[in-house]
């Protein structure tokens, strides 16, 4: 029962079929609170897939999701993001025309209160006119709102705060990533699901990434990520998952997978080979 | 698309004159019908295929193609196989003409632009025919003996057999072409995935202008026996044939060849038996509850398999990005103030006159560019919110005695609620679907407006509504109306401005971006889209209710998809969701026509060549995307 109260999410034979394919298939994960798994595997393994069937963007064939003990199995990703889970895309999905600030305060949607009252029914109704009105009480949670994210864009230095007002379709592909990140933590999330969070950015870059990570870790975030960069996965991760054609076909710490002949086999073969080589 | 409906009605009428009595009678009537739609649906459908565009300008190709026949059997007197293959191979053209100058430069634009481009090339050609040929319907012959053969307890004319036959071959042809032919593998490969195909060498120009070609050949035959089957055309065929063409397609499944034609035959039985039991005025209806039911149902048509995987990222790529024009608020106070002192100059009523009628575009413009450009609705019957405001405006103050500023409000709310309402089944469509889906639903309200006898007065239209009015005060005068409606815009232009700004404004435009990211992010479709009919809702009906009150007299043609076009028009002109654009787009659009004197006929034309030039080279609009 204890070992239950700290289970954040927890995956039991989830599975997705696309017509033949199946693209998850009978996936069992658990991730307490606070750990930090990664999920790795070749391309078309099925990784973004399981996002999906987390994050309610999918729905699985079979298998159900819990989060926090409670059943969410098919729930909207409305509902999960409302629930704490937020999520980033693995081709980055920022909203172009919005400005970095706009895009982030769509992070923090479901945070707000007074101009969403949760009231039934007449409750969109409410939400409209208190967004025509605007009382002090709205105008106090947005202004309060905004204080709070321009210190998340602060955790990226000097890369975005500069850039608040621009739109985000003109901020660099590595910039947009940023926006993305920071979006989901405007969430406050409970649990992170990053989708290749370095994908594209070079070596500086890619440090900074793996710096922040680490700091949301350190900070009791419970983090689910999908990466390809090994190195930053095996620093980061507290265990390792590894996908290949939808199933998973190792799970341990970081270590033991890399030396497990099925992943080495599988998909880790070439790349660990060449990395002993250049090691020694 | 009230203008379309009236003659659809005679259209289905049943041929010959005669009444079909038996059920036999009205399964082959639903078949021939059924195949001269598929020659269109197929069309649509290998289009869509290969490039996931829905052309809208597929039934004005049906329309050339009608004309094209009736120049050669009434003019060049030419025999009937030389007649169908002059009008494919002449209707072919203009599909190469549509794909090379009309789309091909679109390639690498914005989603949203091949669309746009479709819909305005349609208003250019259905003009063009229209200022050739007059837009008085005419005859076409079929050339064929009218003779009836007895089957069973049914008849079936020459002309019926020809149908089929045409049907058959094409369907026949088309099946060796794309399963033989080299080009027709090619076509099958984009059709499969455009990316790999081009990646192994398949030359998509070439594929595209193939497919226009054949999707033209058929419509142009489709049209002109279609006017042989009812022995008459006119310019009002183009529209109706677009939106049949797009239900059979839809229904069938977009891009699935072999399901529009099932599709095609589905909904022409659909619409014979549906008039077999409720009347020939009731056909349209039942084509385009069928769309709604199958969009809402089974988006991806009856014959899609299982679910398909969520869509791919498209981010920002619906609409141009661009920055807006930022105009500064006291240039906009003068410009207001100008015009609000306007009628204190000795300006003519003439000038009065055109301007209201901007404001009142202008207040559809504001509702349509907050549908269609901050949240990316992009609706094509918008026009049928203006007719919701202004039968309720009209009715409230017939009827019930409300006083008339009171029963515009009631227009608006009307107009708000019951809008939101039809439009929602379709908030989980995307893209292209919305503006099918908008279109029907224009279409459903202007045939219920039309049906709905005991409360719309059907045909006969409302007459003697009262004036326009305010604390009692009767606004008769030009210069009083020209107040009343500039202020009516002003504050409603003033309200949206602000709604912009408020955390809507952003979770309207993140959804346009992208709605799955914003759902991931826990914004509502079905609540925020309906936030953004209510709003826009009102506006177009407090402006349809001010109509009324200004015409005295409206019925179901007086708010038609020429407006609803006009609308998207202005929306594009001033900027997608820019509130200053949409106002002036609409001055610009009402008053430059006048300055220049153009011919009422002329101007759709000129309307369809403004949309096109501006997707083409300006799509972020005068005054940019918001």
């Amino acid at each position: 029962m204890a070992e239950r109260s700290t289970l954040m999410l927890s995956l039991r034979g989830l599975t997705r079929r696309f017509g033949g394919l199946t693209a998850v298939d009978a996936i069992d994960l658990d991730l307490a609170s606070g750990e930090l798994i990664s999920i790795i595997g070749p391309n078309g393994a099925g990784k973004t897939t399981l996002f999906n069937l987390v994050t309610g963007l999918d729905r699985p064939d079979d298998g159900a999701v819990s989060f926090e003990g409670q059943d969410v199995t098919g729930l909207s990703p409305e509902r999960l993001a409302a629930e704490g889970i937020a999520r980033t895309f693995q081709l980055g999905r920022v909203f172009g025309n919005l400005s970095v600030m706009d895009n982030v305060l769509i992070g923090a949607h479901t945070r707000l209160r007074a101009v969403k009252p949760a009231v039934p029914v007449i409750g969109p109704l409410l939400e409209l006119g208190l967004a025509l009105l605007r009382p002090a009480s709205v105008k106090a949670e947005e202004e309060r709102l905004r204080e709070e994210l321009k210190a998340i864009l602060a955790r990226f230095g000097e890369r975005l705060l500069p850039r608040i007002d621009q739109p985000a379709y003109s901020l660099s592909y590595a910039n947009r990533r940023r926006v993305e990140i920071a979006r989901a933590l405007a969430l406050k999330p409970r649990l992170l699901l990053l989708d290749e969070p370095t994908a594209g950015m070079n070596p500086t870059e890619t440090a900074e990434m793996q710096g922040l990570v680490a700091e949301l870790k350190a900070e009791g975030l419970t983090i689910l990520l999908i990466e390809h960069k090994l190195e930053m996965v095996m620093r980061l991760s507290d265990r390792v998952i590894v996908m290949d054609e939808g199933k998973k076909i190792a799970e341990g710490p970081g270590e033991q997978v890399r030396g497990d002949p099925k992943v080495i086999e599988a998909y880790l073969g070439h790349g660990l080979a060449t990395e002993r080589e250049s090691a020694a | 698309m009230a203008g379309a409906s009236a003659s659809a009605a005679s259209h289905s009428l049943a041929p010959w004159g005669h009444r079909v009595s038996s059920w036999l009678d009205y399964t082959i009537n639903g078949l021939i019908v059924g195949n001269v739609y598929a020659l269109v649906a197929v069309g649509l459908a290998l289009i869509f295929g290969v490039s996931r565009l829905i052309n809208f300008a597929q039934g004005s190709i049906y329309l050339v193609g009608a004309y094209i026949g009736w120049v050669a059997v009434v003019q060049l007197h030419t025999p009937l196989p030389l007649t169908i293959i002059v009008v494919a191979v002449a209707a072919a053209v203009v599909g190469l003409i549509i794909e090379r100058f009309g789309l091909r430069p679109l390639q690498n634009s914005v989603r949203i632009a091949p669309l746009l481009a479709t819909i305005g090339i349609s208003f250019v050609l259905d003009q063009l025919v229209m200022l050739t040929f007059s837009p008085n319907p005419r005859a076409l012959p079929s050339q064929l003996p009218d003779v009836r053969f007895q089957v069973g307890g049914g008849t079936i004319g020459p002309l019926d057999l020809l149908i089929a036959g045409v049907g058959l071959t094409s369907a026949l042809l088309l099946f060796a072409f794309l399963r033989y032919s080299k080009l027709g593998w090619a076509v099958r490969a984009t059709a499969q995935d455009r990316d790999a195909a081009m990646q192994m060498g398949v030359d998509v120009n070439r594929v595209n202008q193939a497919v226009f070609g054949i999707a033209a050949a058929l419509g142009g035959v489709s049209g002109m026996l279609v006017g042989m089957y009812y022995n008459q055309i006119d310019t009002a065929m183009s529209l109706q044939a677009t939106l049949k063409g797009v239900v059979a397609e839809v229904v069938g499944g977009a891009g699935n060849v072999p399901g529009a034609v099932i599709g095609s035959l589905l909904l022409g039985l659909v619409e014979s038996y549906g008039v077999a039991v409720f009347g020939t005025s009731y056909r349209n209806l039942f084509a385009f509850l069928l769309l709604v039911v199958v969009l809402v149902l089974r988006p991806n048509g009856l014959f899609a398999s299982a679910r398909q995987a969520p869509p791919e990222p498209l981010t920002g790529t619906f609409i141009a990005p661009s920055r807006p024009v930022r105009i500064p608020r006291w240039a906009l106070a003068v410009a207001a103030g100008g015009f609000a002192v306007l009628p204190f100059f000795p300006v003519s009523f003439y000038v009065l006159q055109t301007l209201i009628n901007a404001w009142l575009l202008g207040m559809l413009a504001l509702s349509l560019t907050l549908v269609a450009g901050t949240i990316g609705q992009v609706s094509l019957g918008h026009a049928a919110l203006l007719a919701i405001g202004a039968y309720s405006s009209a009715l409230l103050s017939l009827t019930f005695s409300v006083p008339v500023g009171l029963a515009i409000i009631g227009g608006g709310l009307m107009s708000a609620a019951l809008g939101t309402a039809l439009i929602s089944p379709s908030f989980r469509l995307r893209g292209h679907y919305v503006s099918i889906a908008t279109l029907a639903i224009g279409e459903i309200v202007s045939l219920v407006i039309l049906n709905w006898e005991s409360v719309t007065r059907g045909p006969i239209g409302i007459s003697g509504i009262p004036p326009l009015s305010l604390f009692g005060y009767d606004l008769i005068s030009p210069p009083s109306i020209y107040w009343f409606s500039f202020a009516v815009m002003v504050v409603l232009a003033l309200l949206q401005a602000r709604l912009l700004t408020s955390h809507l404004g952003r979770s309207f435009r993140a959804i346009r971006d992208d709605d799955v990211a914003a759902r991931a992010y826990g914004l509502s479709l079905n609540r925020y889209k309906s936030l953004a009919f209510i709003f826009g809702g009102f506006a177009a009906g407090v402006s349809g209710g001010i109509a009324a009150h200004l015409y005295s007299y409206i019925n179901h043609e007086t708010f038609n998809t020429q407006q609803s076009i006009l609308a998207l028009t202005v929306v594009i002109l001033g900027g997608l969701g820019n509130v200053v654009g949409a106002i002036l787009g609409s001055v610009a659009l009402v008053g430059l026509p006048e300055v220049f004197r153009i011919a009422a006929e002329y101007r759709i034309l000129i309307y369809g060549i403004v949309l096109l030039l501006l997707v083409r080279f300006r799509p972020q609009g005068l005054l940019g995307t918001i």
